[in-house]
């Protein structure tokens, strides 16, 4: 034990910052052979280990650990592929350190072992080196499932009930499958590479995917059930941009998040014109919001092109929602925080397109009702900050699409499906649902745990019954 | 999977009518609703409104006009090609109801998305004044159509080569005045539109427009085709497109739509090239 705690944490290999704000390559390089097992051997291998409680889904960590320590790879993947058919995607966008990593017995003296990079290691070497080998498939049960939404949670339903022999086909609305995963996620965090490499696995192993297929317009539920599916899960994510309700909004050159990074991501709108959808490329950006989206669409600007990158944010850094390696990597690129300051108005040129925002500095009063300080207006304190782009990353609310078109789908106020938060059954039989769509925008991970416990949930249903 | 069946050359090349097989929307699309198109890997997903469907088919017509890169490429498919990408039927349809007299206004490719909503009206009983316009006769699109599907048309061109010489208001203040008009519908481009209204606010009469912003996905999802209806902000793609044309806010519509002025310019200037070369 005392020999293991020597090695220290094996540190990611990552590009220069400065060179990597204006590239769209992935920001981490990966471990090398000789990183992955030298990290592998700090695992203590602990009896009754914690960093699988810490896991939405379980994966069997200082199993897949020990595997890599002993140079088996293909091993490794295979021993994560039985609780988690993402491995690439989870190694690279999950918060281990509030999850996995966050009870690795390590961290209570030091750094945690690295199990994300570990992760990521193992899928990587996978898809270059394996021999493409698949995970052992049960024997038809003649079921078939409807899964709505290629994003994390319905993937992850996929491929657990393809495994179980059950014929799955994913309906997804854009042209192309994967979800947030793809849209939302930049090129430089994720790889959309990376993610039709996922998919195309889970296709592999027999899972069907209809793209352009808008469930609640295009087919609705219930004619999926006359059409001899079995049972529906619904992943279809929280897909309705939030906006400030501020004078000027409409201006040219504000954009909500979900559409900022949908025309840089899906649509590749920073090739253009080599890709035909444009995207206004700002000189002066302010991003509002301080999650996670907000550092995507912040570093995103600066790729594009940007002098200056602003993050706006009414409260304060320690309220910040993103993680804390988002932050860092957005200050690294030169992105800067405007703290306890709120927009009041836009003001537009003669043109229409925006040049300045009207801001107004906050400061803490009492905890509201999510336990945080509320921000507060200073009366005369406004200001006023030039811009020639804004991005609106202040969240996102339920889609009615879906919701409004399926009868007797119990919805709460603000519009999200009410799911069993232990099985993702709804209060319509043979429909469940998990993810953004049931909890509102959250992380890949936690959706992908709803979709594993909706997947067991909805193969007890088609072995026994609802 | 999205092969095209027909395509034909209208209003001297400058309008494209494409029927396309797409089972799945031309099943559940009604008048008003609108489809997503993408020609290729790193095409632009185009927005346009349905002129017809044919379910037992399974094909869905478009008429476009060619005004940038995108449409240009649209323009350059033949029949047998296929549309990578086609997404569908997307929002709401138009509410049709008998009212007695309706007088439906079309200008420019306008007219193809009006059709449908005409012979939807004649057929629920209504009296259907159509008014059809354009630049110039060679422009003009679909006049026998909107002939079959109403009770009275009349013609304009802006230029005085076929029909009413002057603009589609004209002819339609004349009607106003002699009729009690129910309700109107108004599609075209955005000044007709806006002009159009302001006209029948003056009288009255409840109307209609279906507008076309810049969309990005179409479901709800982007807030890109946000217009102001009414003082509030409203989606086009699930909310629309079509609104009460007394409550739309055409100027904020006319500078969103110029959003990417530049950006089309050089696009479109560097497909001609590689056309040309």
């Amino acid at each position: 034990m005392a020999k293991a705690e020597k090695i220290p944490r094996q540190p990611m290999p990552e590009q220069d910052p400065q060179v990597r704000k204006r590239n769209f390559d992935e920001v981490p390089l990966g471990y090398t052979e000789e990183q992955a097992v030298k990290e592998a051997e700090r695992c203590l291998q602990c009896k009754k280990p914690s960093c699988i409680e810490g896991c939405p889904v379980s994966v069997e960590i200082p199993a897949f650990i020990k595997l890599i320590r002993e140079g088996e790879f293909t091993k490794a993947i295979h021993k994560i592929w039985e609780r988690n058919s993402l491995p690439a995607v989870c190694g690279r966008v999950c918060p281990q350190e509030i999850q996995c990593e966050g009870r690795c017995i390590l961290a209570k003296k030091g750094d945690p072992v690295a199990i994300g990079n570990l992760e990521r290691f193992a899928a990587d070497w996978e898809r270059a080196h394996g021999k493409g080998e698949l995970p052992p498939k049960a024997e038809p049960t003649g079921k078939r499932v409807a899964v709505v939404g290629s994003g994390p949670s319905g993937l992850t339903v996929a491929g657990d009930l393809v495994l179980k022999g059950h014929h799955v086909t994913v309906f997804e609305a854009f042209h192309k499958p994967g979800g947030v995963l793809v849209y939302g996620i930049p090129e430089f965090r994720l790889p959309k590479e990376i993610v039709f490499q996922e998919v195309n696995f889970l296709e592999r192993l027999g899972v069907e995917v209809q793209c352009n297929v808008v469930v609640g317009r295009t087919v609705i539920v219930d004619e999926l059930f006359e059409e001899g599916y079995d049972a529906v899960y619904v992943g279809v994510g929280a897909g309705l941009p939030r906006f400030l309700n501020v004078p000027g909004e409409n201006l040219i050159g504000i954009y909500s998040a979900n559409e900022y990074l949908t025309r840089a991501n899906l649509m590749k709108a920073y090739l253009f014109p080599e890709y035909d959808t444009p995207i206004v490329k700002g000189k002066d950006v302010v991003v509002l919001g301080a999650g996670n989206v907000a550092m995507d669409s912040a570093r995103t600007a600066m790729r594009l092109g940007a002098d200056r990158v602003r993050i706006v944010y009414r409260r304060s850094r320690e309220e910040m929602p993103a993680r804390a390696a988002e932050i860092h990597h957005a200050e690294e690129e030169g992105i800067e925080f405007f703290l306890l300051t709120n927009p009041k108005r836009f003001i537009g040129d003669d043109q229409g397109r925006v040049k300045a925002m009207e801001c107004i500095r906050m400061e803490l009063g009492e905890p509201d009702e999510s336990g945080r300080r509320r921000p507060v207006p200073v009366e005369g304190s406004e200001f006023t900050m030039e811009c020639d782009l804004v991005v609106i990353a202040v969240g996102a609310g339920a889609n009615p699409l879906l919701t409004q078109t399926t009868e007797g789908l119990a919805l709460n106020k603000w519009g999200y499906i009410v799911a069993d938060p232990e099985t993702g059954k709804t209060t319509k039989k043979g429909v469940w649902a998990g993810g953004d769509i049931v909890t509102g925008q959250a992380t890949v991970i936690l959706a992908m745990g709803a979709g594993r416990k909706a997947s067991d949930s909805i193969h007890k249903y088609l072995t026994w019954g609802w | 999977m999205f092969e095209i069946l027909r395509r034909e050359e209208m209003a001297g090349g400058t309008v494209v009518l494409n029927e396309i097989s797409a089972p799945l929307i031309a099943r559940k699309a009604k008048p008003g609703q609108f489809v997503i198109l993408k020609a290729n890997e790193t095409g632009e997903r185009i927005p346009l409104t349905m002129a017809d469907t044919d379910p037992t088919k399974g094909t869905i017509t478009i008429i476009y006009q060619v005004v940038g890169k995108s449409t240009a490429l649209f323009k350059s498919m033949q029949r047998g090609e296929q549309f990578q990408d086609v997404i569908g039927p997307l929002g709401s349809p138009t509410h049709l109801e008998k009212l007695g007299t309706v007088v439906c206004v079309g200008g420019g490719t306008g007219v193809a998305v009006l059709h449908p909503i005409t012979r939807g009206l004649k057929d629920l009983g209504n009296h259907v004044i159509a008014v059809i316009g354009a630049r110039t006769k060679d422009l003009l699109i679909l006049e026998d159509k909107m002939k079959a599907a109403s009770h009275e048309l009349h013609v304009c061109t802006d230029d005085g080569s076929y029909g009413h010489h002057g603009f589609v208001t004209e002819v339609l203040k004349q009607i106003l005045e002699e009729k009690d008009v129910k309700l109107v519908v108004g599609i075209g481009p955005v000044p007709m539109m806006k002009f159009l209204c302001k006209l029948t606010a003056e009288y009255k009469v409840k109307t209609m427009v279906s507008l076309n912003p810049i969309m990005v996905d179409g479901t709800g999802m982007c807030g890109c085709c946000r217009v102001t209806v009414g003082g509030e902000t409203k989606f086009a793609c699930v909310d629309g497109p079509e609104f009460d044309g007394h409550q739309v806010d055409f100027d904020e519509l006319m500078q969103r739509l110029s959003s990417y002025k530049e950006e089309e310019a050089l696009a479109y200037e560097q497909h001609t090239c590689q056309c040309q070369a």
